[in-house]
């Protein structure tokens, strides 16, 4: 016992003071030295019977270490000789199971499965960001947009809808894309789909791909393109923020872009700019998932786009006052 | 503050299940958590070597809060268990839920099988099953017990077990409560993680604003324009918060106000515990000095202080001397400071001690950041250019803050938002929000363990475990993978002595625990180093603890903020025999 702890301190010893990395966080372990420290003939459970007053190289260690350096806020302390970690390797990682020993194995195969499942925390959500009247001159309308999704961290199905009409008329636009989103890195998801619009006539399907995510000082993005059953080419962009005013009252400034690489006179889009939507809601958080809001909605169709509107007797640009919800499930 | 049995399940109960939850009508607490107690010996302390725990479901009301809740025997918290070091004790387990249960005894030293951890020592308890525990005690102190399965835990599956010294105790004391402190919320814990998956932040009512700036509260704009440029969250304290937690007492909200009895000149041994799912406070018995006596169950050198930040998991035994006041204030904070429960200790029944106001919400530094600006040529101001070395002197340093070099093992993907550049040795920190009270605080390196450390050896290696996380995603991982993505067990040899460098790179504390050992950690001498089995790792910061891996078998090991072990801050740890080694 003595001869294996003096050896166990002679490796320690040996190793370099600077083998340690002095800032800390990614030292490196070299695998050549033989593990020196294996001490035997203790049961595992008995702890109490582990008795180490005899060795004498405890006073030798206490007697010459500055250990003070350990303390206080001064960056990673090196430390001392004596007190550094030797590199010996570590032990292969067994492929068996220890509890197999006392319980059928199938039954642990089941409980060990149950845990995996319930840290595999797969949800659904439906989140209606906007529910909302618009008051404009002209007919009043209505708009909305949300998601619904399911899945995990990595990996979603999503359904994205919107829309927006006037009351009285048939709805001016009905967007719904369904896709897969994967997360590619701390902050932005690929979206792979389609995206299906009911309305305009006449309907159009298109393959979608995009990337959404959270930039830098926390703007919401999220970029797209669209190609359709007739092979036109689309992009769109959008941009959000929450200006928190107080815990409960945020204003929400918006922005979107959508751009086209080609004509498609059937849907009255000129090639470039189409058209942007910029708004500002301000909402009061009653709860998290419940959320009145008041804003403005401001949109204007751009270039030729704006040119087949107007030779259509409507305007290009059109304020709303808006009052909706924003409401999760 | 009532319990009952709740009638609206859907399920069938069986006749004992009803017989089990009924007790919670007859007995609305234990007595030793009942307000007015006159603290142990009390006369339903569960001792002896022979014990029965049914784990049933009861209704639980605290604060106009209500809602379903798990118990033990009827009661929460779960009765206390009293036993002494060198006996052998058998625990009956009977399951009366429709769900698996388990129990695990926190911080007791016993063969792995016995440690209640379903898929990784025993395979659970399935609905109307009884699983029989035996083991032999080993230790003494102040430990607890609670469900490995499911959320149970965070819906009040947690309850004291008190084990005495065989030599008696070490320092005097004339009177002894037991405090278990926790957290409850009516809206389920699955439920909490869904919100959190929606918005990291949800629970987060104390975040900057417009109105803050204005006012001269907080970070000035220039900080928090460098704080939204990594989109970092300097208010991000805790993921589940007074918004809709409880706090509690021995089950006892401040509306409760759960009260134990003292005389003056008596010194009292308060027994603490933090059974909380997600909350870690910040301790105090304002007008009253703590004498701690011992952390996680172990005897330390007694040191005084005024205010301790116990995490989850943790246990201190504090020895107070309550003088002329007729009652004194018992305050556990949430360290996001989003509530507080008071109890008391008071001469007679019906005295209730102040309610202190909440103080204000820290706010997270450059230090929590992993950060470490000591010793460094910064600009004055601590302007940072994170495109850059920090100064040329440090190039393999670069303050990215996320820069691979760091942990070179730790796969990038996803769930790893942040690297620590450069992670401080935390442990003579004060803890989050405590860093400039004007009263004592303990640190960790103020522990000094009574006995001398049983191992004397030096770590004949070490191994790095990085904690790592995405708060906006609410992803928790070790080493930049979850434990559900299959990820390998730590492995370690029997009896070997190894120096574990836990490394925070989040922006959290994680109080993190391994089952069936304790760990000396590295601050101050060797020789009497703490010994703990929970060690709460501070953010961006790190932590090293030197193990002696004496207890065979596979292990938990573990953050104990629940949600984050939930979605995979967790190993498994195996102890083994060398091939050869008999």
């Amino acid at each position: 016992m003595r001869r294996l702890a003096l050896v166990a301190l002679a490796c320690g010893l040996a190793s370099p003071a600077f083998a340690q990395d002095a800032h800390g966080g990614h030292a490196v372990h070299a695998n050549s030295a033989p593990a020196g420290d294996q001490t035997t003939g203790h049961a595992g459970m008995d702890h109490s019977a582990m008795d180490h007053g005899e060795m004498d190289h405890g006073q030798a260690q206490d007697a010459d270490v500055d250990h003070s350096m350990h303390m206080g806020h001064a960056m990673e302390p090196e430390r001392a000789a004596d007190d550094t970690p030797g590199d010996a390797p570590p032990p292969p990682v067994p492929t068996d199971r220890a509890a197999d020993a006392f319980f059928p194995p199938a039954a642990m195969e089941r409980s060990l499965a149950a845990m995996y499942r319930e840290m595999t925390f797969r949800t659904f959500a439906l989140q209606i960001d906007q529910l909302e009247y618009r008051a404009r001159s002209g007919q009043d309308g209505y708009g909305f947009e949300g998601s619904a999704w399911y899945g995990g961290d990595i990996d979603r199905a999503v359904v994205d809808f919107e829309g927006e009409g006037a009351f009285g008329e048939k709805p001016e636009n009905i967007e719904v894309s369904a896709y897969w989103r994967r997360a590619l890195d701390p902050w932005f998801n690929l979206q792979l789909g389609v995206r299906h619009d009911f309305r305009p006539d006449p309907d159009r399907t298109y393959a979608m791909a995009g990337i959404q995510g959270l930039a830098p000082y926390w703007f919401e993005v999220e970029g797209q393109v669209f190609i359709s059953n007739k092979g036109d080419v689309h992009a769109r962009l959008v941009a959000a923020y929450d200006q928190r005013i107080t815990q409960r009252l945020i204003l929400e400034p918006e922005l979107e872009a959508d751009f086209a690489f080609q004509d498609v006179p059937e849907l009255g889009i000129a090639s470039g700019f189409e058209k942007i939507e910029a708004s500002a809601r301000l909402r009061y958080e009653v709860t998290r998932m419940f959320a009145p809001y008041v804003g403005v909605f401001w949109e204007r169709r751009l270039g030729g786009s704006a040119d087949h509107v107007r030779a259509h007797g409507e305007r290009a640009s059109a304020v709303s006052a808006v009052a909706g919800i924003r409401i999760w499930f | 503050m009532i319990m009952k049995p709740s009638f609206n399940r859907r399920r069938f109960l069986g006749v004992s299940g009803l017989l089990a939850a009924s007790f919670g009508t007859a007995s609305l607490f234990p007595a030793w958590a009942r307000s007015g107690s006159a603290g142990l010996p009390s006369p339903d302390v569960l001792s002896g070597k022979e014990i029965a725990l049914t784990i049933g479901e009861s209704h639980f009301a605290t604060g106009g809060r209500s809602a379903h809740a798990i118990t033990v025997n009827g009661t929460l918290p779960a009765p206390l268990i009293r036993l002494r070091e060198g006996q052998n004790v058998r625990i009956a387990v009977t399951n009366r839920l429709a769900e698996q249960t388990s129990i695990h005894w926190h911080g007791l030293l016993l063969p792995f099988q016995m440690d209640g951890v379903p898929g990784v020592s025993f395979p659970g308890i399935d609905p109307g099953e009884t699983f029989v525990y035996e083991f032999p005690l080993i230790q003494s102190g102040t430990y607890w017990y609670h469900s490995h399965s499911g959320m149970q835990e965070a819906m009040g599956h947690y309850g004291p077990m008190v084990i005495d010294p065989t030599d008696g105790p070490h320092e005097p004391y004339e009177r002894e409560h037991v405090l278990v402190l926790s957290d409850w919320s009516p809206m389920h814990p699955h439920e909490q993680l869904r919100r959190l998956k929606l918005m990291g932040g949800y629970f987060n009512r104390q975040k900057q604003t417009l109105a803050g700036l204005l006012a001269g509260r907080d970070q000035t704009l220039k900080e928090r324009l460098e704080w939204a440029a990594m989109r970092m969250d300097p208010t991000d304290i805790s993921d589940v918060t007074g918004m809709t937690y409880s706090f509690l007492v021995n089950g006892h909200g401040t509306p409760e106000n759960w009260t134990g009895l003292f005389a003056p000149g008596e010194r009292v041994r308060l027994r603490v515990i933090n059974a909380s799912a997600m909350t870690n406070f910040n301790f105090r018995v304002p007008g009253l000095p703590l004498s701690v006596v011992a952390a996680d169950g172990l005897p330390v050198q007694p040191v005084e202080t005024d205010e301790v930040q116990i995490a989850i998991a943790e246990t201190y035994d504090f020895i107070v001397t309550p003088g002329e006041e007729a009652a004194y204030g018992i305050i556990a904070e949430a360290i996001d400071r989003s509530g507080l429960v008071r109890a008391t200790l008071a001469r007679r029944v019906g005295l209730a001690a102040p309610i202190p106001e909440l103080r204000n919400r820290p706010l997270l530094n450059m230090r929590d950041m992993g950060m470490d600006m000591s010793g460094m040529d910064m600009d004055e101001g601590g302007v940072i250019d994170l495109s850059r070395p920090a100064n040329e002197g440090m190039e393999e340093h670069s303050m990215s803050m996320r820069d691979p070099s760091v942990a070179p093992d730790v796969p990038l993907g996803p769930g790893v938002a942040t690297l620590s550049p450069m992670p401080a040795d935390r442990l003579a920190d004060r803890p989050t929000g405590l860093e400039d009270v004007d009263h004592r605080v303990l640190t960790y390196a103020d522990l000094r363990a009574r006995e001398k450390n049983p191992d004397p050896r030096t770590p004949s290696r070490q191994v790095d475990v990085h904690l790592t996380a995405n708060m906006e995603r609410y992803m928790w991982s070790m080493d930049g993978v979850a434990l559900s993505e299959g990820a390998q067990p730590i492995p370690f040899r029997l009896n070997e002595r190894v120096r574990v460098n836990l490394i925070n790179h989040t922006m959290m504390p994680h109080p993190i625990h391994l089952h069936g050992h304790f760990f000396e950690l590295v601050t101050g001498e060797p020789g009497h180093r703490p010994r703990k089995h929970t060690v709460n790792v501070l953010p961006g910061g790190r932590v090293s603890f030197d193990l002696t891996a004496d207890g065979e078998g596979d292990w938990a090991f573990h953050c104990h903020m629940l949600h984050h072990m939930h979605s995979g801050m967790m190993r498994v740890v195996t102890v083994r025999r060398e091939r050869g080694e008999a």
